[in-house]
């Protein structure tokens, strides 16, 4: 996902007045989720803004990484923003939200501790819902070229001539 | 150049697949003046076309035709439609494989008489040995430019191999080196020598490792007599009454059925789509499928027991720079049944980028315990474990007349279960591995479950007797004397050892003596 400077169709300024915040990491307005600094934002088109925040927060702490940024976790399920995938996508984050009610909370976002919602999605682990969301994000997280760095992991090293001049053997501590 | 064969043209060699079977025979067989037509299911992709990006490449060259999967093994339930990893391109598996040449150990040949009685496997010692096939591994150790045979020295090591080593001789362990790879270090010969680019698995853009795609088969194809057919899907063996192959039917690029006459058929597409053709080409005289008299076709199916030890450290490792299998540790490969099993194990430097490493780390695990693995990622080394597996006559292929390919034609169900003996021999070799990584300061280890197969073997076995096995000494099928097996499906047992450098030795062997018997009017 590319990082815009201003979210597409809204200024800045717009962006922050017409935004409630949405758990910890971002802000929601109607029909967009962006960054609480609206370094860059997501239109949504078939699920609304807050079921979108709810699916981010799900595909975070299914695959935590705090050194990754939300828009990576935006890039990996926005794929479920569609005409086809959204009402099933609605209906699991519904029984999400029904389990955080049951544990008295008024919904999954609104659970501040990971702990706490990752029992939620133990209890729901064989669902076919969760099993969609956390198969996707194996390629949808992990194959993004943008968190590649974040681990470490160089990619390809052809276009640069490999690595036989450029470290393949340049462990020092051993 | 390579010369078009007819349709009608009974007396041309066919062979089905190109890979190091397939594509090696075809090369011997064209350079004796014997006229080739190799049947090839995949597409032609070459080093400049090769991608280094794991799931791209994947996209590009696996073989991701529909098969099922059943049995106890955790890849049935993980990538229940995917048991193996392996190629469906001119060059096959040779693409993607990453160059380990070992050869068998002498008491290998002969498991069944080595290793005595053992409950639930189905040993059978090779109809050949050790000292008849030295020949025809110093042949394949030449042709492929295996290091360290020959006069050629082996690969540097890179960062994951120097602490693989000095894990392994922190351990104790002696026979420890780069491997033997058919990887070109050197700059006088045909190929470019390795540049340590990684991403050996998605093949070698720089065609330092030998493949057939850019080997063998451009230059059968030299000779005038070896005509490649790309994207030709074969779907059945025709035979006559005599009971002898007269033909190959197969679907061509545009998806017309053609059939393609033939003096002899040699089939080389892997150990789960030779028996499957086999089987779909049952006929009324061969109501259980060609060359299955002895019900052999399709059992005995072996994968190597596998497995991967993957270690994080306080400081990083960088694993995936460099040759992704240059690093070996050959001590554990003796059978010694006092280790709790028969059989044993080779060691070998492994690395998975980042997006493969999160889809085979831990098939379907989440939450923290795995996100901080991959954390780690930087600082890891990795290791792959292959060693011998028993040959159990329900591992098998077989049809599944439910499900079918884009051709109509049944697949392959795969049946895998671990022997008791696989568990005992992977338990010591994970303890062994992870020991190894322990002794050079590892913060955290990851006993890895095996991937989908990448060595698949044995299921149209060789055996001295025909009620043993479906192949001869030759790889000539017991029933049908002008049809031939010329992949790892004619494995007796699988070794240690990875099968390449076997695969490409029997079919150099056998091509000699499809030769030899052509001459002598006998096929």
């Amino acid at each position: 996902m590319e990082r815009t400077e201003r979210p597409q169709g809204l200024t800045r300024r717009q962006l922050l007045s017409r935004a409630t915040a949405a758990g910890t990491a971002f802000v929601v307005g109607s029909g967009f989720v962006a960054a609480p600094n609206a370094a860059w934002a997501y239109e949504t088109s078939h699920l609304d803004a807050r079921a979108l925040a709810t699916l981010v927060q799900m595909a975070r702490d299914i695959y935590p990484h705090d050194r990754i940024p939300d828009e990576n976790y935006v890039a990996a399920v926005k794929g479920y923003d569609t005409t086809d995938a959204a009402p099933a996508i609605i209906a699991g984050l519904a029984a999400l939200d029904a389990a955080a009610r049951g544990k008295g909370f008024s919904s999954y976002l609104d659970m501040g501790w990971e702990r706490d919602r990752v029992d939620i999605l133990r209890g729901m682990e064989e669902s076919a819902f969760f099993q969609q969301i956390r198969g996707g994000l194996v390629t949808g997280l992990y194959n993004q070229k943008a968190v590649w760095p974040i681990f470490g992991y160089e990619g390809e090293s052809f276009s640069q001539g490999g690595y036989i001049d450029r470290g393949f053997d340049d462990i020092n501590w051993l | 150049m390579a010369a078009p064969f007819d349709l009608n043209d009974d007396s041309v060699v066919v062979i089905i697949g190109t890979g190091a079977g397939g594509g090696t025979l075809a090369n011997e067989l064209a350079q004796k003046g014997i006229k080739v037509v190799a049947l090839e299911a995949g597409g032609r992709y070459l080093p400049d076309d090769y991608i280094n990006d794991e799931w791209e490449s994947f996209g590009q060259l696996a073989w991701t035709d529909p098969r099922t999967t059943s049995g106890d093994w955790r890849v049935a339930k993980d990538f229940s439609g995917l048991p193996a990893w392996i190629v469906k391109a001119v060059g096959g598996t040779t693409t993607h494989w990453a160059g380990a040449s070992l050869r068998f150990q002498e008491h290998e040949w002969k498991a069944a008489t080595n290793y005595g009685a053992v409950q639930g496997a189905n040993l059978l010692d090779w109809p050949i040995d050790a000292a008849e096939m030295d020949p025809w591994y110093a042949k394949a150790e030449e042709k492929m430019g295996v290091t360290r045979t020959g006069n050629r020295p082996g690969l540097p090591g890179n960062n994951n191999y120097k602490v693989f080593e000095a894990g392994a001789k922190a351990l104790g362990y002696e026979k420890v080196h780069t491997g033997r790879m058919a990887i070109q270090t050197r700059d006088d010969g045909d190929r470019i020598p390795c540049q340590q680019t990684g991403f050996c698995f998605q093949g070698c853009k720089w065609g330092a490792k030998w493949s057939t795609a850019y080997t063998e088969v451009p230059a059968g194809e030299a000779t005038g007599n070896l005509e490649v057919r790309e994207r030709a899907h074969v779907a059945r063996i025709l035979h006559n009454e005599a009971g002898k192959v007269t033909g190959v039917e197969y679907f061509d690029a545009d998806g017309n059925l053609q059939m393609q006459k033939a003096r002899i058929a040699c089939l080389a597409g892997n150990s789960f789509e030779s028996p499957r053709l086999l089987l779909n080409s049952a006929s009324s005289m061969f109501p259980d499928g060609l060359a299955n008299s002895s019900g052999q076709v399709g059992r005995n199916y072996m994968r190597h027991m596998t497995g991967s030890v993957y270690a994080v450290f306080d400081k990083p490792v960088r694993m995936w720079r460099g040759t992704t299998m240059a690093g070996i540790v050959q001590d554990e490969a003796r059978h010694d049944p006092s280790r709790g099993f028969v059989g044993g194990y080779e060691l070998e430097t492994l690395s998975l980028g980042i997006p493969f490493m999160a889809a085979f780390l831990d098939p379907g695990a989440w939450g923290r315990e795995f996100t901080t693995a991959l954390d780690g990622y930087e600082n890891m080394a990795g290791m792959w474990i292959v060693g011998e597996d028993m040959p159990q006559e329900t591992n098998r292929v077989t049809l599944n007349h439910d499900v079918t390919d884009q051709h109509g034609l049944p697949v392959a169900n795969v049946h895998f279960s671990d022997h008791a003996n696989d568990k005992a021999m992977r338990a010591h070799a994970y303890k062994q591995g992870m020991a190894m990584y322990e002794a050079v300061g590892a913060t955290r280890v990851f006993p890895t479950p095996p991937y989908p197969s990448t060595h698949n073997l044995g299921t149209n076995r060789m055996s001295a007797n025909a009620r043993d096995g479906v192949v001869n000494r030759w790889g000539q099928t017991h029933d049908i004397s002008n049809l031939f097996i010329s992949d790892g499906s004619q494995f007796t047992t699988g070794a240690a050892e990875n099968p390449t450098l076997t695969i490409v030795a029997l079919a150099i062997r056998q091509a000699d003596h499809i030769a030899s018997e052509m001459a002598k009017g006998n096929v």
